[in-house]
């Protein structure tokens, strides 16, 4: 019997694991990048929560297994999915670079974007130069290099939690979920590189939901010292030292307070990549109205599952996930996959 | 002059560049659950002076790390050291001795 073919794109972590479980299962599968390198957002990062985990290490280990099955898992870089036809068996696939591909499904490992923080302007991103994104500070971390615009070593930091989430004013609502404990990741990170620092975290709440990230937050405080204020920053300015001046409630105090920084990360959300809405229209798969992510079938037992039949969703694409979550939900929506092919 | 009655309003903003955290410091070198303080609020709830009074655990210590002596200085007498906030508090803090440094610091930088 011939093999079974599944196109997966995107090759982030979804995209990579999902292949490699298909792989496993002795599928043919069709990896497809739009970079020229495999890893989407995990190889722009230094090292990941709640462990310190050298994110090269997950990155290296992935792309190892990816290349060691070169026999079922082609990856095709550089391009994107433009069109599916259907056909009477399973469907034809239409890349950018005029490739066409027969497949049997179709998964959508699409990923996410960062919200781009200079929408927020009053919070000064592409404004002030030492005003950054968490993205930012994190290739920071990867080049050992932690510094002002100007040379100078940072003194004073203060982190903004939910930039582009739970926000109505750029249209989205939902919370990003990884935010608060990668905030409380690199307020940490800053401190084991300058002890002598004074770190701020603004929160709304603080959502550590997951395994180890109470323990993170307990040791941001007990070790580190870092000075947790409940309140969303109003507005950035500029003293006449140059430094970044920031304003905010403190809502546990009820009273409004002032402080300046040299440096200000702002945690940026994720949102629904910006393919997303082309795709959605394309492959009749609907985004969601809460959160513009991909909607799946339901939330319980068809979670991978699109409403059109053969095509699969997994990882971000679906809603913000940490990089744990990911994997799981690709391992997931490849045993979806092999269910749907199987009857 | 005459006296009109008018004047001019301190900010009510806290500014903390120009805050004192040495309290914070000493308080926590001596009691290093202090920093420990996750501003859940069980201590106010359980507290009997705060029951008759505006005494406030957890604003209390928030002040200190905001910088804050004055209201401090102002409110830390009410305590009647009865304990009852450290049975209470999840996360571990002496907050008993937490009062007792406040009112040991304050009395030292004679501010009351």
């Amino acid at each position: 019997m011939k093999k079974a073919v599944i196109v997966i794109i995107g090759g982030g972590p979804a995209g990579m694991e999902a292949a490699l479980c298909l792989a496993a299962r002795n599928y043919k599968v069709y990896l497809v990048e739009k970079t020229n390198a495999l890893g989407g957002h995990l190889s722009q990062w230094d090292r990941l929560f709640p462990k310190q985990t050298p994110a090269h290490d997950v990155l290296s280990d992935m792309t190892g297994k990816i290349r060691a099955h070169d026999d079922q898992i082609e990856v095709i870089y550089g391009t994107e999915l433009l069109s599916v036809k259907r056909r009477i068996r399973g469907m034809e696939v239409l890349l950018a670079n005029h490739t066409t591909l027969q497949a049997d499904a179709l998964l959508l490992a699409c990923g996410f974007d960062l919200f781009r923080a200079e929408r927020k302007e009053e919070y000064g991103y592409g404004i002030y130069e030492d005003v950054l994104t968490s993205a930012d500070l994190e290739r920071k971390f990867k080049d050992k290099k932690v510094l002002c615009h100007d040379g100078r070593e940072p003194k004073k930091i203060a982190f903004v939690h939910c930039v582009g989430s739970r926000d109505e004013k750029v249209d989205n609502t939902y919370c990003s979920k990884v935010c608060c404990v990668t905030a409380v990741k690199q307020a940490c990170e800053i401190k084991e590189l300058y002890p002598e620092a004074e770190v701020y975290n603004l929160y709304m709440d603080l959502r550590m939901f997951d395994r180890y990230f109470e323990q993170m937050y307990h040791k941001a405080q007990s070790q580190y010292g870092i000075n947790f204020v409940r309140g969303r920053l109003s507005e950035v300015s500029e003293t006449a030292e140059g430094k970044i001046q920031i304003k905010t409630e403190d809502t546990l105090l009820g009273k409004p307070m002032k402080l300046s920084v040299d440096m200000l990360v702002l945690m940026a959300g994720m949102q629904a990549c910006e393919s997303a809405q082309r795709l959605s229209e394309g492959l009749d798969v609907p985004l969601s109205l809460a959160d513009h992510f991909f909607e799946t079938k339901d939330l319980f037992l068809h979670g991978n599952h699109t409403r059109t039949k053969g095509i699969f969703a997994a990882g971000a694409c679906t809603g913000p996930k940490s990089l744990p979550d990911t994997l799981h939900d690709a391992r997931s929506a490849a045993e979806s996959i092999h269910r749907y092919l199987a009857d | 002059m005459k006296d009109f009655g008018f004047g001019i309003k301190q900010s009510g903003v806290m500014d903390l560049d120009k805050a004192d955290f040495t309290l914070l410091h000493e308080i926590a070198e001596a009691e290093p659950s202090a920093r420990h303080c996750i501003s859940c609020g069980t201590c106010t709830a359980t507290c009997s002076a705060g029951k008759y009074t505006g005494f406030n655990l957890r604003r209390l210590q928030l002040l200190i790390r905001r910088g804050e002596l004055q209201e401090v200085a102002s409110r830390i007498s009410e305590c009647m050291l009865c304990g009852k906030c450290q049975w209470a508090c999840p996360k571990g803090v002496n907050t008993r001795h937490i009062v007792m440094l406040i009112n040991q610091k304050l009395h030292a930088r004679k501010i009351s």
